[in-house]
This record gives structure tokens, C-alpha cells and sequence, in this order.
């Protein structure tokens, strides 16, 4: 039994299923990170903000499918093992992820790019919905009752490193290659790469033996034979599927993509950071509060996972609002004095002609630096019209960059919003784990994860950003969504939920 | 805490209907501004989508409500055996 594994056993299994889960999450993550490069190659030049809302559906589609991907890959996971369910959904994952870096842009084949995009962006969210249910079960089925939170929370810090390592990836990929570049074909790299990170994993998967727990039931003649009819059509079974999803998955998912995803799109479109600022903010942050995935784990194993889990969304609830506006009005360089500037620089006035008309657009620029250490860019884009004139446009301030001490105290506030990430997700898969029973583990399981996580999580962006787009909203309203659905799982949690951990899963 | 429980349940069974009703009166209300400058952020596909996503979800919420009256989570199971 798993609480005989040798420990040196059990980190073995730790760490073979964290990478694959790693390089999933990596895979499925760079797209994200890149949506708004995407929307250029992927959309017409002219589309401007619609193309980054359409690029943030594909994105969004690829987590919308994630729990059709948990009922076939769980149901195989249940049927044929964990072991050989999730090599085939690294196997798709990093197929699907090298060729998106393959896709020709918008200009050379129209509108088959974003097809072929949300095609392949579909294959990523259904093995992605088979991966992670599989690595969280085959951890737990390995791990001793006492330190199964400890032992899953390994898993828990993959998502979280997946994005961290494609943020890193992108930011010195276009740091070697210089902007222009990266925006032209650089992009591409991260994906490609993928396909060296997978054929690691997938040697190092394929040398790992199948779970203990459902070896033992396959050699009794135990599986199920219908996962899918015994998770669902059984009430005992189905009831405990909604209430994990609604008492516990939906608040967790929106809480894990508003503090990583939407803080990262927020700070980059509407507080209009600079490219890398925005970035390297995010990559302290998980940096830091990545460690408490395990000690929340590990707490959880102490007392109970309830709790944690809602205090987690609580505190969400409570700060999303204050920590935004901070988020405003540090970045708000309208109303800065004349003293506060130190140098501006402007660049050459570009002109360029619009398309069947005789005006012409005119872009004057300058870069300016304050005294305080913080820079941005003014740019100005004015319609001159050969019978009316110059038509003064809005100016626009963007690529701002922070002075040090805004730096690290937004630092602190992404940390404080990933390290609310840790306290949802760290308990979150032996919570799963413990729901449900060995035979229908993987369906069941899996199901409520990637809805709560990829259908309310992952839709964070893109609703939160439409809502912002409201007619009469403000660039906080966004922020309604998040809030409203962990404030109901908070509610639901609170009162449906025990806190009660169930020792025994080998049934 | 199991009265609460119960009473709550008819509170998600309407909540799930209205949360659909509130969706669609949006997404009819923001397509239809095309004459607006929002025009382009609020397609029928994106507000498809949400739709398409949300439904089964809020059945979903309706099924537990249903539960939750019936007084089926008043006694939570405490092993996976019991399942």
C-alpha cells in the first residue's frame, strides 16, 4: 500500500508527474501570455480592440472544452490506467502547441488562421482536461493518508511554475530578439520550443509505473466498466460532483485566473504598463508566493481543507476592489506637473496615408522620463484631412514604466493575490481526491475541476474584459464577475461542506 | 444549519433560471448595439458562447437546489465508501 512506498519512491512520482503537468501547463498558458501579439498575426490590422476580445475567446475556448477533455481522458483513465491516459494527453498537448507556431499569419491566409488556431487551441484544452485529474489522482493514489495534501500540492505548484516558466521564456525571447522582431515571428519560439519540453517528459513518464491503487483494483477485476454512467447517473455520486464544483471548483477557479490572468491583462491593456514591466511584476510575484502551495498542502493535512479554501476566497472577495485601484492610480501619469518631468524626447512624426481616402494619420510620439525614475511613452495620432485640417485625436500614454518603489509594491500586491492562489488551490486536489471513490476517481473528479477551472476560471479575461467595455463601466467593473461567482461558492462552501478529510481512498 | 440548508436549496433553483434570463436579456441588449462603439467587442459569437457555456451550468445549479430541498446534503457522506 502507498504509505509503504519507499520516500525517495514517492518523489520519484512526484516529480515525473509534475514535469509533464508543468510542461501542459506551460503549453497551454503561452498562448495567454501572448494574446495580445496573436490578435495582431491572427486578426485585420484594423480590428483593434475586437481582435485582442476574439483572441481571448480562442484562448477561452481551449478552457471551455477542458471538461469535455475530463470525460474522455477520465473515463480512459478509469478504464485503462492513469499511467498511459496521460502520456497521450502530453502527447496531443504538445503536438497541438508546436504547430499554433506554425500557423501562417493572418495576411498570407486570411481567415484560416484563427480557424486552424481554435482548432488546435481545442486539442490543448481537451488533453489538458485529461492531464491534470490524472497526475492529481495518480499522486494521491501513491501518497501516505496523513500527507496526501502535502504529497498533491507538488502538483497544485505546476500550474502556477507552467506560467511562470512561459512568462520567462517570452520575456527573453524578446529581450534576445528585440521587440519587432519577437512581434513579427519571435512569437512563434515559445511554442515551438514545446516540443523539446514534451519528448523529455514524455521519456520520463514513460519509465513510471501504474497507479498502486488501481493496479490492485484491475487485478481484483474491479474497474468500472462505465465511469462516466457511475459518476453521473448515480445520485450518491452526482450530487457530491455539484457540490464540489459549486461550493468549492467555481470560487477556486476564479480566484486562481483573476490573480495570475486577468492581473497580468489588466496591468499590461488597461493601466498600459510596459511589455516587460508587466511581466517581470508577475514573475516576482509567483516567484515568491509559489512556495505556499505546499505549505497550505501541508497545513491542510493538519486541519482539514475547508477552511483554507474559503478564507482564500473571502480574502479575494474583500481586497480584488482596493488592490485594482491601487493598480489605477499609481499608473495614472494625467495629471503630472511640469517640475515632475525630467527629460521628453520626442521621435519623429510618422504620417501614413488611410486606406481609399486622401487623409492621412499622423503619429507624433515622445518619450518621457520623470524625476522620480518612472518613463512612458505620449503618443498622439492625429487625422489630417486635406479639407478639414488637422483633427486633433486622444492622446494616449502607454509602455509606462514603474519607478522602483511602485515596482515592488505592486510586487507585493500580485504576491498577495497568488499567495490567495495557494490558499484555494494548495488543498484543492486531495479535497478532490478524497470525494470520490477509486474506480471512478479520475472522471469524477476531473470534471468539476475543469469547469470550475476552465470554464469560470479560465472565462475570467474574457468576460471580465467585455464587461469593462460596457457602455458606462469603469475599468473596475470587470472585476464583478470574479467576485460575484466566489462570493457564491464562498456561500455554498460555508454551509454545504464539511471539513471533514475522508483517511481512506483505497475503496 | 440542515433548515437553512433545505430553504437554500429553493433559493439556487430560481437563482439558476434568473442567472440565464439576466444573460440573455444582456446579450440581446449589447448585440443589438451596432450602431454603437462597442459594436465590435459584442458579437453574437462571444455572446453565444457565454450562453452555450452558462446553460448547463445553471441546470447544474438547479439540480443542486433540488438536492440541497430534498435534504439530500444533510448527512454528507464520510468516507467515498458511502458513495
Amino acid at each position: 500500500m502507498s504509505d509503504n512506498l519507499p520516500k525517495n519512491n514517492i518523489f520519484k512520482v512526484i516529480g515525473a508527474s509534475s514535469l509533464g503537468t508543468l510542461i501542459e501547463w506551460y503549453d497551454f498558458y503561452i498562448f495567454g501570455s501572448l494574446a495580445v501579439i496573436i490578435g495582431h498575426q491572427l486578426f485585420p490590422e484594423d480590428a483593434g480592440a475586437s481582435a485582442l476580445i476574439n483572441t481571448l475567446a480562442i484562448f477561452a475556448a481551449g478552457f471551455i472544452v477542458r471538461p469535455f477533455g475530463a470525460l474522455v481522458f477520465g473515463r480512459l483513465g478509469d478504464l485503462i490506467g492513469r499511467k498511459y491516459t496521460f502520456l497521450l494527453t502530453l502527447v496531443l498537448m504538445g503536438g497541438s502547441t508546436f504547430f499554433i507556431g506554425l500557423i501562417p499569419s493572418y495576411k498570407s491566409i486570411g481567415y484560416a488562421a484563427p480557424i486552424l488556431v481554435l482548432i488546435l487551441r481545442l486539442i490543448q484544452g481537451l488533453a489538458l482536461g485529461g492531464e491534470y485529474g490524472g497526475a492529481a489522482t495518480y499522486v494521491a493514489e501513491h501518497a501516505p493518508k496523513n500527507k496526501r495534501g502535502f504529497f498533491t500540492s507538488w502538483i497544485q505548484t505546476t500550474a502556477t511554475l507552467g506560467l511562470f516558466l512561459s512568462l520567462g521564456i517570452i520575456v527573453i525571447t524578446k529581450n534576445i530578439l528585440g521587440a519587432e522582431k519577437f512581434g513579427d515571428w519571435g512569437w512563434r519560439i515559445p511554442f515551438l520550443l514545446s516540443i523539446v519540453l514534451v519528448v523529455v517528459s514524455i521519456y520520463i513518464r514513460m519509465k513510471m509505473h501504474e497507479s498502486p491503487l488501481f493496479s490492485k483494483l484491475k487485478a481484483e477485476g474491479n474497474i468500472s466498466k462505465n465511469p462516466i454512467k457511475e459518476s453521473f447517473n448515480n445520485k450518491a455520486n452526482f450530487k457530491m460532483v455539484l457540490l464540489a464544483l459549486f461550493g468549492a471548483t467555481m470560487g477556486q477557479g476564479v480566484i486562481w485566473y483573476t490573480g495570475q490572468f486577468y492581473a497580468q491583462s489588466f496591468l499590461e491593456n488597461t493601466c498600459k504598463l510596459d511589455f516587460n514591466d508587466s511581466r517581470y511584476i508577475l514573475l516576482w510575484g509567483i516567484a515568491f508566493a509559489t512556495p505556499f502551495f505546499v505549505v497550505f498542502g501541508a497545513w491542510s493535512d493538519k486541519v482539514g481543507r475547508k477552511w483554507i479554501m474559503l478564507s482564500g476566497m473571502l480574502l479575494g472577495i474583500l481586497f480584488y476592489r482596493p488592490i485594482y485601484q491601487i493598480f489605477l492610480d499609481d499608473t495614472d501619469y494625467t495629471k503630472i506637473e511640469q517640475a515632475d518631468i525630467l527629460s521628453a524626447t520626442p521621435a519623429p512624426v510618422t504620417a501614413v496615408l488611410m486606406e481609399n481616402s486622401t487623409d492621412s494619420l499622423r503619429t507624433v510620439s515622445t518619450q518621457v522620463r520623470l524625476r522620480n525614475g518612472a518613463s512612458f511613452n505620449k503618443v498622439q495620432i492625429d487625422t489630417v484631412s486635406a479639407t478639414k485640417g488637422i483633427l486633433l485625436g486622444k492622446e494616449i500614454i502607454k509602455d509606462k514604466v514603474l519607478p522602483t518603489p511602485v515596482f515592488w509594491k505592486f510586487v507585493g500586491l500580485i504576491f498577495f493575490q497568488i499567495l490567495l492562489v495557494t490558499m484555494v488551490y494548495g488543498p484543492i486536489a486531495a479535497f478532490l481526491v478524497e470525494l470520490f471513490p477509486t474506480k471512478i476517481r479520475y472522471t469524477s473528479m476531473s470534471l468539476p475541476y475543469h469547469i470550475g477551472n476552465g470554464v469560470f476560471g479560465g472565462l475570467v479575461p474574457f468576460i471580465a474584459t467585455l464587461i469593462a467595455s460596457f457602455s458606462g463601466a469603469t475599468p473596475l467593473s470587470g472585476l464583478w464577475y470574479p467576485i460575484g461567482i466566489a462570493a457564491l461558492s464562498l456561500v455554498i462552501g460555508t454551509i454545504y461542506l464539511s471539513n471533514k478529510r475522508d483517511e481512506k481512498i483505497n475503496d | 444549519m440542515n433548515t437553512l440548508k433545505k430553504f437554500l436549496g429553493l433559493f439556487w433553483m430560481v437563482l439558476g433560471p434568473l442567472t440565464m434570463t439576466f444573460l440573455f436579456i444582456q446579450a440581446i441588449d449589447k448585440v443589438g448595439l451596432t450602431h454603437t462603439d462597442i459594436e465590435r467587442t459584442n458579437t453574437i459569437l462571444q455572446w453565444a458562447i457565454i450562453l452555450f457555456v452558462f446553460l448547463p451550468i445553471s441546470l447544474g445549479l438547479m439540480i443542486f437546489g433540488f438536492y440541497a430541498w430534498k435534504g439530500e446534503y444533510e448527512n454528507l457522506p464520510e468516507s467515498s465508501e458511502e458513495l
